[in-house]
């Protein structure tokens, strides 16, 4: 990888999925990039589409989902255009996924040493030995107690918190380039969650990997991105370096979810200002901005013509005509 | 153990909730079961809420919030202490009893999707209080009193036909919301109301939920995990830790100048949208997991993770006391 090239591309990445109702466009023309060493963070509300760019970056689209067009280059290889096989060598192994649910994730009948030890194995070709050597040291690494002693224990026996710092000691486990965790801590308690996000913060860091976090809490963003990606159904509305988004959110999306918020440092007692309205059905979206129904500052155009990402600043682009 | 908040007891109060404990059973053995231990989710918890007040109960999974406000509407059996509601001491009302109280007391659910009958008409499902408690009136009656209760949580009378499916889940909770009005409550217990809803429309919720205090005059317990919307709502909050209020106070005091330290702590691991803020917040993070609350620590119970723990800590149980300015903590650097 050459200097000037991130590790992550997307370009104009599409994802359908046909439905009774019509085929939901849960992706249009998505366009994205992770440099290493950096942390991508990408907000929005329920589907808007976070989750989906996540798995269709590892080809993990579940049936019938289809990609529909675009590229996903990662360190210069078009994942799109991989077989099978080369893509498997590459997830959990170049690229690692950490899930919502550990639970689901984990397997209930296997300990935890040999869960951790698989990918170890299975793409370094270690043995069992080696490998669940390793697994303990990645256990102490994302400060599970006694670690080597816990090896032989089952997911069930973990608490939540724990069961999460498992699964990034998996996904750590080969040393990946890039992480994508797929809102990592909403399951857990806010003392956890920030133990849970500093810990992956300082590791990947540390590794110099590139860290996508997919999060709907504006929070957690603002604590650990130094990039961000707002989606609305199923487009990326508006991308720029973290400080630059909250000091000067411009699209009328972004600044509704700034606007609707508590903050636990505001002391005033202005009513919160909720965005009208709902999200579109994605079945069934209207011709123009998605956004369009709901926005305070609608003219004629946006319900017709559909704005492109343009970019208003370095490091900063918006799909939105109204404003210049 | 000292009243917390204010302890003056005047006509004011709605609610009063004194030493509450809720134990649950740990038993062993199938054929023949024996009480191996209990589980004390709830243990020792007082506090009052005044008319037309928010009082927030705040803390992590497992600190009994929840069980607390179950065992205030009597839908589990407290194992010990007193509620009093509206002056009458409720704790052993039989369920006969128990009916005109459970008017005056209405909860609204975190999952809009679960908490609702999926076969039932909306007007149906916020009407149902109405029919049960025989209060429903002629045919014209009920339909005008439902299409009033749309009305006022902002849905149209015109949906009232249609099945929960049908609407979106900030409609739904509003749909949660009619009914537990129907009744003309005057203490709503919000269990993570907004909780599962997207940010914009957890906004819509919260407006509405301060509309309808203002309008009629309603108390509320609100029950979060998420504080900045705690902050944004209560007048007052309490804050849990494995079965035990830790801290009372008016919410401005609390936020600007929490006493205990699992306060201090729940604070700063919530981050503040800005990130220039975020630069330059001190990221103190209290380490370790809540513990089981079938086996708590001994003394204080937050004194394994207590960055300020002391000798006495592990010793003795700090009480929660009041002190000049209204404020309880339970710790004993604010003894």
């Amino acid at each position: 990888m050459t200097e000037s090239q991130p590790l992550l591309s997307v370009t104009d990445l599409s994802v359908s999925f046909p439905t009774d109702r019509g085929t939901v466009q849960a992706l249009d023309s998505v366009s994205l990039e992770v440099d290493a060493g950096e942390t991508l963070a990408i907000v929005g509300e329920s589907g808007s589409g976070k989750s989906v760019t996540a798995l269709s970056i590892l080809r993990l689209i579940p049936d019938p989902g289809r990609i529909e067009q675009g590229s996903v280059i990662f360190d210069g290889q078009d994942l799109l255009a991989l077989d099978r096989r080369s893509m498997r060598a590459i997830r959990g192994n170049r690229i690692a996924m950490i899930f919502q649910e550990p639970m689901s994730s984990l397997n209930p009948v296997m300990t935890i040493g040999k869960q951790v030890a698989e990918p170890v194995r299975l793409h370094r070709g270690l043995s069992w030995k080696v490998a669940l050597a390793e697994a303990a040291d990645l256990l102490a690494k994302v400060a599970i107690p006694d670690a080597a002693s816990r090896l032989d224990s089952y997911p069930h026996e973990f608490s939540g918190g724990m069961r999460q710092r498992v699964m990034i000691a998996m996904a750590l486990a080969c040393r990946p380039q890039l992480i994508i965790a797929d809102e990592p801590t909403t399951a857990l308690d806010v003392t956890v969650q920030a133990q849970i996000l500093a810990l992956l913060k300082d590791l990947t860091r540390a590794a110099n990997s590139g860290l996508i976090l997919i999060t709907h809490d504006l929070g957690v963003v603002a604590r650990y991105a130094d990039r961000v990606a707002v989606m609305y159904a199923g487009r990326i509305v508006e991308t720029a370096a973290a400080r630059d988004l909250y000091a000067n959110p411009r699209h009328p999306y972004t600044q509704g979810l700034m606007k609707s918020i508590p903050r636990l440092d505001d002391e005033s007692d202005k009513r919160l200002v909720p965005i009208d309205g709902q999200p579109p059905d994605l079945a069934h979206l209207p011709p123009g901005c998605a956004f369009a129904a709901r926005c305070p500052h609608v003219a004629d155009r946006c319900r017709v013509e559909l704005p492109m990402l343009e970019t208003l600043a370095e490091n900063h682009s918006m799909a939105c005509f109204g404003y210049d | 153990m000292t009243d917390a908040g204010r302890s003056d007891p005047d006509s004011t109060v709605l609610l009063r909730v004194e030493d509450l404990a809720v134990h649950f059973p740990v038993t062993e053995g199938v054929l023949f079961e024996k009480q191996v231990g209990s589980v004390k989710a709830v243990d020792g918890v007082s506090f009052e809420l005044m008319r037309g007040e928010t009082f927030g109960l705040v803390g992590e999974s497992g600190c009994g919030k929840s069980t607390t406000a179950l065992a205030i509407l009597r839908m589990l059996e407290p194992t010990a202490g007193r509620i009093i509601f509206e002056g009458q001491d409720i704790t052993n009302f039989d369920q006969k009893t128990l009916r005109p109280i459970r008017r005056r007391m209405q909860m609204v659910y975190q999952d809009p999707f679960g908490s609702l009958n999926p076969r039932m008409k909306v007007r149906d499902i916020i009407g149902e209080p109405l029919v049960v408690h025989r209060l429903a009136g002629g045919r014209k009656q009920y339909r005008a009193r439902v299409d009033e209760l749309m009305e006022m949580v902002g849905l149209l009378p015109d949906m009232a036909s249609r099945y929960p499916h049908e609407f979106s889940g900030g409609q739904r909770q509003r749909i949660g919301i009619a009914r537990a009005l129907a009744l003309e409550p005057s203490l709503v217990i919000c269990d993570e109301a907004v909780s599962a809803l997207d940010v914009s429309i957890q906004a819509q919720v919260v407006n509405l939920f301060m509309d309808l205090q203002e309008r009629l005059g309603l108390s509320y317990l609100f029950i979060a995990h998420d504080l900045s919307v705690v902050r944004h709502i209560s007048d007052r909050i309490a804050v849990m830790y494995l079965g035990k209020i830790v801290e009372i106070a008016d919410r401005d005091q609390l936020f600007r100048d929490p006493k205990h330290p699992y306060t201090e702590a729940l604070l700063a691991a919530v981050p503040v949208p800005d990130p220039e803020i975020e630069a330059e917040r001190p990221q103190q993070l209290i380490v370790g997991e809540v513990p089981s609350p079938q086996n708590p620590p001994s003394g204080c119970r937050f004194h394994p993770r207590c960055p300020k723990v002391m000798d006495e800590c592990s010793k003795v149980e700090p009480l929660l006391q009041l002190s000049s300015d209204g404020r309880a903590v339970a710790c004993h650097l604010h003894g």
